[in-house]
């Protein structure tokens, strides 16, 4: 069992994993990489760690004397915040580095990056850039291991296991479930980790947007493909809404963000065809009155501040799982 | 010095000659050929190279490469391009011309030529640009730049996108006799794309460049050439819709001619899969149909030319991530025995593939190589089919060594590379 060798002060209330899986270690660089088994364990090492965050002294010494270097590429305030807290929480040295791309793009190359962080002696390094695949090239370069905190249009692992925590949280079970996505997929690291870890996890995906938002290539994914959000609405049991913009790198996906708001924004009105029980979702930050309605992001459906307080717990058992002495 | 080639098997499509003959090379041209030659008893003893087991074969050409000379030392220069191309069997390189300044004017054609004679070994052709600057908006110094010995015209790398500009360009090359040699992109569809658009794009989350942003160009260069009764020359091609564009051409008796890249028909798009940015090449690597696609145009002829599209980059560059890391790989020491791989897997005859490295490059740019015809130039090139190299970085000539391929043993290498009659490179 993965939990209870840690400091016993930390976690009284443990339900055991069905399987033991060791992540001490390893990089967590996608949900491509992860078994449903892995998936599960994460979950439930993360049910575990939410607790901290409910009691007056919100701190277990766990992770002391470790090191984490949050490598942001790209502005981030919640993602960044919330793995600072996560390892704040467990008594981690955090350490934010925001770089540039461009002072980047002046010399350092990425593997410079990665050896002078190593030569520091991270533990565990916290990476996020707006280019896929750079988690997966600082992880060749780098000895500790690499969490990727999103990279470009390709994953946002640690977000995708937030999302399913905070499914199963509110409906028990995760196979059969339906969930529909509505926004930008081709653009979304959201998306694609969520698409990824729910299909491994046995659950229903139905993806809806402008057909110039669907990558060419999705039929690989087993996902079913809706231009319709109120066709698609009846039968799902989740909703989440993508963030949403206009233009993306200079090219122009949509007339007009009302002409959009008219077709894919989660009103009051559009929610009465769903079902009561229905779960509202959004990985933020969110545009009010353009992907969701004020009312909608803020009624009882809504789960979206959930998700953030979820998603602490989460990270919270990633670190410890992957740098945690006691964990393997 | 002459030279006595013994024991090779003889290759030379020009004359439809395949036997195990000796060759007599002297004062730089191709002396004598037959069975069992001795050199004449008057001449100083000549060297004798024994190379049973090996191809001897007629320089072979790559009319694909960036040699970086002016401008990116760093990358590569023309000496170091040049024994590249010596040691992967090249006995003659055509340039293309995206240095800096760019090759826009008589004065860099000059310079690069004469950094080439000062170099020597391989020669170097080059090729000028279509427009000032490879800006697409003005032609360049075309006339003078073929007096200081340029071979076509190309503004390889960045695609002209003005139709208008293309048809000026085919025009005027047209009257001088230089083919454009053009680099098929619609700019507009390839918009920040940095890998071929399908399923793998999708899955690793890079934006792609889909096969039609290719084939839209390459439809329009044949309706030009058609129009103007010019010869383009479709580079790199890449798609299974651009070969049978070109095949399509061809049969319409349009003035149109093709190359293909080892590395467009040896990977698929499966090997960026890593984020290894030394896959980063454009156009990209693409699917498995489209390799299947370009192998079959090479075998019935629709693609008459293999290149390299040698593009050395700084380890530095490649060092980014993938979408900044600049596109292209290094070719000139992989080409042979990448492409080799047709002969042994039966997709082409030697003396078909050996065409599309000699004969066809030198007979389309109009140059007096890819022949072994008595009294012609001495440029040999000699290859072991079946003698194995690793590549590895460190042992290039080349001063990058950015390539998906290291690592790799490929089947058969250069063994000697001879040009006017001397010896430039041998691994005997």
């Amino acid at each position: 069992m993965l939990i209870r060798e840690a400091d016993p002060e930390v976690v009284q209330d443990v339900s055991p994993s069905r399987e033991i899986v060791d992540f001490h270690g390893r990089d967590l660089l996608g949900m491509e990489d992860l078994t449903a088994t892995d998936i599960c364990a994460i979950l439930d090492s993360a049910a575990s760690f939410k607790e901290i965050s409910e009691r007056e002294i919100k701190k277990v010494p766990t992770l002391r004397g470790k090191t984490i270097i949050n490598l942001f590429f790209e502005p981030s305030t919640r993602t960044r915040t919330s793995f600072e807290i996560a390892g704040k929480r467990l008594s981690a040295d955090v350490i934010n580095i925001s770089v540039s791309t461009s002072s980047l793009s002046k010399g350092e190359t990425l593997r410079d990056t990665a050896d002078n962080l190593a030569a520091m002696r991270a533990d565990v390094l916290v990476v996020r850039h707006s280019a896929a695949g750079v988690p997966h090239m600082l992880a060749r370069f780098s000895p500790s291991p690499v969490i990727n905190a999103g990279d470009g249009a390709h994953e946002h692992p640690t977000q995708a296991l937030l999302d399913l925590y905070t499914i199963r949280e509110k409906l028990d079970t995760l196979e059969g479930r339906r969930v529909v996505i509505v926004g930008d997929i081709a653009n979304s690291r959201v998306a694609r980790s969520n698409i990824i870890g729910m299909r491994k996890l046995g659950m229903e995906v139905d993806v809806c947007a402008p057909r110039t938002m669907i990558p060419v290539g999705m039929e690989s994914w087993g996902v079913d493909y809706h231009s319709d959000l109120d066709a698609v609405l009846p039968d799902a049991d989740v909703v989440m809404m993508l963030r949403i913009q206009r233009e993306r790198h200079g090219d122009v996906l949509f007339p007009s963000l009302q002409e959009y708001s008219e077709r894919y924004c989660l009103t009051s009105d559009r929610m009465r065809r769903a079902k009561p029980e229905i779960l509202v979702m959004h990985p933020g930050p969110m545009n009010r009155g353009v992907e969701i309605a004020p009312e909608v992001a803020d009624g009882l459906e809504s789960v979206i501040l959930q998700q953030v307080t979820n998603g602490v717990a989460v990270r919270m058992a990633l670190l410890y799982l992957i740098i945690g002495s006691g964990a393997n | 010095m002459s030279l006595l080639i013994r024991g090779g098997r003889v290759v030379d499509p020009s004359q439809g000659l395949d036997r195990h003959v000796d060759m007599w090379i002297a004062e730089g041209k191709i002396a004598a050929l037959g069975a069992d030659l001795e050199a004449p008893k008057s001449d100083s003893p000549p060297r004798v190279l024994e190379v049973s087991g090996c191809v001897v074969a007629p320089g072979f050409m790559d009319m694909h490469t960036h040699l970086r000379e002016p401008g990116f030392e760093y990358k590569e220069t023309i000496a170091t391009g040049l024994a590249a191309a010596a040691a992967g069997g090249f006995t003659a390189v055509v340039a293309m011309a995206n240095t800096l300044p760019v090759n826009d004017t008589l004065a860099v054609t000059e310079l690069m030529v004469r950094r080439a004679a000062t170099a020597g070994g391989t020669r170097l052709y080059p090729v000028g640009a279509v427009s000032v600057g490879l800006a697409g908006t003005e032609l360049a110094e075309i006339g003078g730049m073929q007096r200081a010995g340029i071979v076509a015209l190309s503004d390889d790398g960045v695609p002209v996108m003005n139709a208008r500009l293309m048809r000026r360009a085919m025009e005027y090359g047209h009257m001088l006799g230089l083919p454009v040699l053009s680099h098929c992109e619609d700019r507009g569809l390839s918009h920040g794309g940095v890998m071929h658009e399908g399923t793998v794009s999708a899955a690793l989350g890079l934006p792609g460049i889909p096969a039609a942003a290719e084939n839209v160009m390459v439809y329009r260069d044949i309706q030009l050439a058609a129009m103007t009764g010019a010869h383009v020359h479709i580079q790199h091609v890449s798609t299974a819709e651009a070969v049978d564009l070109v095949r399509r051409g061809k049969d319409q008796g349009v003035r149109v001619t093709a190359e293909a890249c080892p590395h467009h028909f040896t990977l698929t798009d499966e090997a960026v899969r890593q984020y290894d940015t030394n896959t980063k090449v454009n156009p990209p690597l693409r699917s498995a149909a489209d390799v299947e696609a370009v192998k079959a145009g090479l075998k019935d002829g629709t693609i008459d030319v293999i290149a390299s599209d040698h593009a050395p980059h700084h380890v530095s560059e490649k060092e980014q991530d993938y979408t900044a890391a600049p596109s292209g790989m290094v070719g000139l020491e992989t080409s042979l025995g990448l492409s080799l791989q047709l002969v042994h897997g039966g997709d082409l005859s030697m003396p078909q593939w050996i065409a599309k490295q000699t004969l066809n490059p030198a007979q389309l740019l109009g140059l007096p190589h890819g022949t072994l015809e008595i009294g012609g130039v001495a440029d040999i090139t000699i290859f072991d089919p079946e003698r194995e190299q690793v590549i590895e970085a460190g042992a290039l000539h080349s001063r990058s060594s950015n390539s998906p391929f290291l690592g790799w043993t490929l089947r058969g290498t250069a063994v000697v590379t001879i040009v006017a009659g001397e010896v430039v490179f041998e691994r005997l």
